[in-house]
């Protein structure tokens, strides 16, 4: 009997459910899409790469998420780190613009942090104001213009280039998702994020140092959305203040599907990957099948919206 | 029926040092006094069940123990020296723990992560989690106090209230080298749970540390306790033998009706 039920839980498709719907997504694009290319290699490493950003973010989305915070202003912030290293990249090194990119980053995230764990400002008013703070910064630091990328080693190591035949993005994302799980699964720190989002009270008393958690997350968040912004600006050879704009909605989708839920306390790094590759699969399958823009929101939307309601069933707590 | 009055404690004459000695503590939150001139002394292996009304000043106490407030006066010593808690972290890195009625656990995690919070071991270089160790120790430690779980690996949300309870006691008697405070352990159980906890407590008994209970239930602190101390609006009452009293004298000491 206790085998058995054992057993059914093990088998919980909600646990699987990010992996079934990647199956299913592919195996329906795969189908419909023979002719159109879908299923060639070039296709799909353009997946990949083209998803390399978000995925990234979802990293550190994951770890906010999971110690019962929320980060809205990651697109904000890949925008400021891509035009803040190319910026500075105009004028002084390569190393310059990276560690101008990463730190602003940093900094944006500690700045979140600083209000959300030692002011007590829920997450959530914190992070949507300052999506629009830096949003308008963005704006403002370069009066709208994209400001080009031209420093050749900048645009291979985070862009066109490749390491033994893997491309540089692919490796960026998996590097950036094993660092992420480790830590997520293996550390003391990601136990602490997990029992911080699960029962701030409980972690506080175990002697746990839950505003420094907070902080922390926020600036991981902040870290990985700067290491985005230098991927767009490496792929693209140039920033602009659109960078991350639109990856918001993607990028919780991919985490939520991925099976880290809203509350906190519970999550996966690597389910967000598989998440990440699904919401690419189907820009670039909508894409493929001639849907006019407006349409490919409208159906994105919708999968979204299903795959999110069953991975959150029963799963709210 | 009020001896109660004469000065606590005479009774214990032991050669030991006592594992906690409290003289002569005061707090006062302002102007309101909570707790006044409180001593008692507490040995290893022994319970000792702190009784009394709402707003007695017993959650004051253990809270003056467990490094949360700090006394307005007098001294605590442990093992005879006498000691200060900055914080209460600071009061469980000298082997005092807590086992809080709201059950400070995290719910979406295994047994073996609640059992090491804030404490995990790690090996290697890169300092991950050894989760081998805490499994094994987790296993270990839940069969010798006989608290039927599943497996270590459990989730805290699938388990009964009394198998929680159980979990943050078996984190306690993991941690606590000296003393163990229990603020209305079973507050939250059914029946069957509470005689399971109780169980429990009472096998701590032979790990030969000190035990601090709250409880409402007399009962359950005459099936327990080896000494009551009755608290009354923040003044120590008296403390009593539990086999040389009766529930009836505790109740009046409580109240202060005859």
């Amino acid at each position: 009997m206790n085998k058995l039920t054992s057993l059914i839980q093990w088998f919980d498709p909600k646990r699987y459910v990010v992996y079934l719907g990647f199956i299913l997504i592919f195996a329906f694009f795969a189908i419909t899409l023979a002719d159109d290319g879908f299923l060639t290699t070039r296709n799909l490493s353009n997946i990949v790469l083209q998803t390399a950003p978000a995925t990234i973010m979802a990293v550190g989305f994951v770890f906010v998420l999971s110690a019962g915070e929320i980060d809205l202003s990651f697109g904000s912030i890949t925008a400021v780190s891509a035009l803040s290293a190319a910026v500075i990249m105009q004028e002084h090194s390569m190393l310059a613009g990276i560690a101008a990119g990463l730190g602003a980053g940093l900094a944006i995230g500690w700045f979140n942090g600083v209000m959300v764990a030692y002011l007590r400002l829920p997450s959530f008013l914190v992070t949507l104001a300052t999506l629009g703070l830096f949003a308008g910064i963005a704006r403002s630091m370069t009066n709208l213009r994209s400001i080009p990328v031209v420093n050749d080693t900048f645009t291979g190591i985070f862009g066109s280039g490749s390491l033994f035949g893997i491309p540089s993005l692919i490796l960026w994302t998996l590097g950036a998702v094993i660092v992420g799980h480790v830590i997520y699964r293996e550390s003391r720190f990601g136990a602490h994020v997990l029992a911080t989002g699960d029962n701030a009270n409980a972690a506080q008393v175990a002697g746990i140092k839950v505003p420094r958690i907070r902080l922390a997350v926020l600036m991981a968040s902040g870290f990985c959305a700067g290491l985005a912004g230098l991927l767009y600006a490496g792929r693209i050879q140039a920033a602009k203040y659109t960078l991350g704009e639109s990856d918001l909605m993607i990028v919780i989708a991919a985490v939520i599907v991925g099976g880290t839920a809203l509350n906190g306390g519970k999550g996966s790094v690597v389910g967000a990957l598989v998440g990440s590759l699904m919401m690419g699969m189907l820009n670039n399958g909508l894409i493929l099948m001639g849907l006019p823009v407006s349409d490919q929101m409208i159906v994105r939307g919708l999968i979204i919206l299903i795959a999110v309601a069953i991975s959150l069933r029963d799963n709210t707590r | 029926m009020m001896t109660g009055l004469s000065a606590p404690d005479e009774s214990i004459n032991n050669n030991h040092e006592p594992v906690l000695k409290l003289e002569n503590i005061h707090k006062s939150f302002g102007g309101v006094v909570a707790v006044e001139d409180f001593s008692l002394q507490l040995k290893a292996g022994e319970i000792v069940a702190l009784v009394g009304d709402n707003g007695a000043g017993k959650s004051t106490l253990i809270k003056i123990v467990s490094g949360v407030h700090s006394p307005t006066g007098g001294t605590i010593l442990l093992d005879g020296e006498a000691v200060t808690f900055a914080d209460a972290s600071t009061a469980r890195s000298q082997g005092i723990e807590v086992v809080y009625q709201d059950l400070a656990l995290a719910d979406l995690q295994p047994v073996y992560m609640n059992l090491f919070l804030g404490r995990e071991p790690v090996y290697g270089p890169l300092r991950l989690l050894d989760r081998k160790k805490m499994m094994s120790e987790t296993q270990a430690l839940v069969e010798e106090l006989d608290v039927r779980i599943p497996s270590a690996k459990a989730i805290i949300k699938d388990l009964s209230g009394g198998q929680r309870q159980g979990v943050a006691i078996a984190r306690a008697t993991h941690w606590a080298t000296k003393l163990i405070l229990l603020d209305e352990p079973t507050a939250a159980l059914g029946v069957a749970e509470t005689a399971k906890v109780e169980k429990i407590i009472a096998g701590l008994k032979a790990r030969n540390i000190a035990i601090l209970i709250i409880s409402h239930s007399l009962d359950q602190v005459f099936r327990l306790s080896d000494r009551i101390c009755v608290l009354r609006r923040g003044v120590q009452i008296g403390v009593k033998d539990t086999a040389d009293t009766s529930k009836n004298e505790i109740v009046s000491m409580i109240t202060g009706v005859n």
